[in-house]
């Protein structure tokens, strides 16, 4: 598996381009292009600018505030980091099994957050980009262009959006910082009243996410050659699987499969995650770079979210989405597809999964239960591992006898993508921007690669006044030769020095 | 009956000044509790403004949204947020109040209420860190411009008060500008 484009053999004498910062992720991220004389693309790379130093935040803890403190980990998927937590410390209070009402109510409020998420990133982070064009007209590339041109897909995001909200509000109790999840279980049931609201929706929203496959597999159908080449990257894959290899979000085993879909390790238990993956460092990013350890790290890198898991899954286990999974199947002729633009459609896919899983749960009394906390013999270590809407989300804590957080080591979604979407933008740059002329149009192409994986790049601070992007392009003796910058106001300005 | 008034307070608690927001949110809770005017106005906070926040403006008569500011006017600044299009959404994990508006415009095919931003000044905003000294100081300046606005809910009174003009939007206000 290559790395080529990742480092060039005499950086100083290349010219620079940075896209700094990319824009519609989740946090902040910058990609450095070096071009030599020719314009042609010698080295690439995806950074990550903030440190996010949570792991040593969370030490010292007692362990019972962690589900709600990990919250502020991130503004986009705080339900992930609360219920990978919960599921963390339901091994130190000795919760081996939960009650049927307990895991149902975290699965509810688990794919609530799915189906939220994963509407947010379609109709609002990248359908600009799919409906209008990579390197259409900047000021429609956003929402507020979706809706005057396309009202009705708009809504419906507005609206999915919402409804994934209100099945999280339901389940945790809040809409921000909830504390529905805790170590052994939950604290709160549904009411036969919440149930009654969500009922009131549901089938509405399963109708519209099944819409929304219709819609991307339209958009494959009038562009395949596209769909299909854009900024493929080769790789292994992993997720979780449930106990008969299905799609699960909530609870399973670690699956990984090569590039062409043969097993690479099956049925792992994921506390023991640390046998299986080591994590690199290289000096150019905070993020580290996860590899599997029977691979080493030039072979051993992988993909997760929603490419990996529909592909990685043996099927689904509701009636829509299963044979969504299968026409995709059928589509990618039988083989792995690697194309960061299929992401959107097992994206659309695992959406309305979700939703069917929202109706099948809601229709179930399980979750009007009032048996809601298990606890056992007291552990001094867990780890606890969900699919989040990103991908695989990997949570491990010790404590100690005074109950206090002593080590917490958290591998979320986007890193584990961090290689992939290195060389996908390389694959990218190399098809796009060799031997051209730089414009913001083809510096989208690299971003519209780095949005296929949905990153969660930091944490959720954001302050007014703070939106800045700047792309640079300075010649081998360092002066600037050209920019463009998208200020706070948004308007773009450009400078030729 | 919805209350008129609905009051958006963005920030992470556990990111220093970012929870500047947060933090008047809760203390204009506690005030109103003590009020006959609780029942007017809905406190929302999250950690970013989101499409979805557009739902929250159907059948308000007012809306509020506070928010720590970077690099903007020190303690505070008031302003409308004005009926032109908003800027292009660069970042975008979240939207300007001005984007949610717009939102909402195509969403529900009808104008906002009016809106207005209290923005107030932080320092840092740095994980685990709690508010920064400044920023204490402009949080004691923006509570009594929110406990002045609270208590007259009324949006010409606000146009009143405004102390800035809209910085995403090169729109006059029909206010007075006044130092805060």
């Amino acid at each position: 598996m290559s790395h080529q484009l990742e480092t060039a053999q005499h950086p100083a004498s290349l010219r620079r381009v940075a896209i700094d910062t990319v824009s519609r992720v989740e946090g902040h991220g910058k990609v450095t292009i070096l071009l030599d004389e020719r314009n042609q693309v010698r080295q690439v790379r995806l950074h990550i600018v903030e440190f996010r130093g949570f792991e040593r935040f969370i030490q010292g803890r007692p362990y019972w505030e962690v589900p709600v403190m990990v919250q502020r980990l991130c503004g986009i998927c705080p339900v992930s980091h609360h219920l990978a937590a919960s599921k963390a410390l339901d091994q130190v209070v000795g919760a081996t099994r939960l009650t049927p009402a307990a895991e149902k109510i975290r699965r509810l409020m688990h794919y609530g957050q799915i189906l939220q998420s994963h509407a947010l990133h379609f109709f609002y982070l990248c359908s600009p980009d799919l409906l209008f064009g990579f390197d259409s007209e900047v000021s429609r590339r956003n929402i507020v262009g979706i809706a005057a041109a396309h009202p009705e897909i708009a809504k419906r995001g507005v609206l999915l959006r919402k409804f994934g909200q209100e099945v999280i509000h339901v389940t945790a109790g809040k809409r921000v910082h909830g504390t529905g999840s805790i170590p052994g279980g939950v604290n709160k049931a549904v009411t036969l009243g919440e149930r009654a609201l969500l009922l009131g929706d549901i089938y509405q929203i399963v109708g519209w996410c099944r819409d929304a496959v219709h819609l991307i597999k339209q958009l494959h159908a009038q562009n395949p050659a596209l769909y299909k080449e854009f900024g493929v990257c080769r790789s292994n894959t992993m997720s979780l699987v449930g106990p008969d290899g299905d799609l699960d979000f909530y609870h399973g085993s670690l699956r990984a499969r090569d590039g062409n879909g043969g097993i690479l390790f099956d049925g792992v238990d994921y506390r023991d995650y640390a046998e299986h993956i080591q994590e690199e460092v290289k000096p150019w990013s905070y993020m580290k770079f996860p590899f599997f350890a029977a691979f080493g790290k030039r072979n051993g890198w992988y993909k997760v979210g929603p490419l990996a898991r529909v592909q990685n899954c043996d099927h689904i286990p509701t009636p829509l989405a299963e044979a969504e999974r299968r026409e995709f199947a059928d589509y990618c002729g039988g083989m792995p597809t690697h194309a960061p633009l299929a992401y959107h459609w097992t994206r659309m896919i695992e959406m309305l999964h979700a939703a069917e899983t929202i109706k099948d749960l809601l229709h179930d009394d399980d979750i009007l239960g009032d048996d809601l906390v298990r606890t056992g013999e007291r552990a001094t270590e867990g780890v606890g591992v969900i699919e989040a809407p990103r991908g695989t989300l990997i949570h491990h804590y010790r404590v100690d006898e005074d109950d206090l957080v002593t080590m917490c080591n958290l591998i979320v979604s986007t890193t584990h993508n961090n290689q992939a979407m290195n060389e996908a933008i390389r694959q990218v740059a190399r098809r796009y921007l060799d031997g051209r002329e730089i414009t913001e149009g083809l510096l989208n192409h690299i971003e519209v690669a780095i949005r296929c994986f949905d990153p969660c790049l930091s944490c959720a601070t954001h302050a007014l006044g703070q939106m800045p992007l700047a792309v640079e392009l300075v010649d081998a003796g360092g002066a600037l030769v050209h920019s463009l910058c998208r200020n706070g106001d948004g308007s773009i300005g450009q400078a030729s020095a | 009956m919805q209350p008129g008034v609905v009051v958006f307070a963005i920030g992470n608690r556990s990111r220093g000044d970012d929870a500047i927001g947060p933090l008047l949110l809760e203390r204009l809770g506690s005030a109103l509790a003590a009020t006959a005017h609780s029942g007017e106005f809905e406190l929302i906070e999250d950690y970013q403004l989101q499409i979805e926040h557009a739902l929250d403006l159907q059948g308000r008569r007012l809306a509020l949204f506070i928010d720590a500011g970077c690099g903007t006017p020190a303690p505070l600044e008031f302003y409308a947020v004005g009926t032109a299009p908003a800027p292009v959404v660069r970042n975008t994990h979240e939207l300007p109040p001005q984007g949610v508006l717009d939102v909402y415009r195509q969403i529900a095919l009808a104008e906002p209420p009016p809106a207005f931003v209290l923005c107030v000044r932080g320092e840092c905003f740095e994980l685990g860190e709690d508010l920064s000294q400044p920023a204490k100081a402009h949080v004691e300046a923006a509570w009594r411009q929110l406990a002045l606005l609270c208590a007259q809910p009324d949006a010409a009174l606000w146009r009143a008060m405004v102390t800035a003009k809209n910085p995403l939007q090169n729109e006059i206000c029909d206010g007075p500008i006044q130092g805060a």
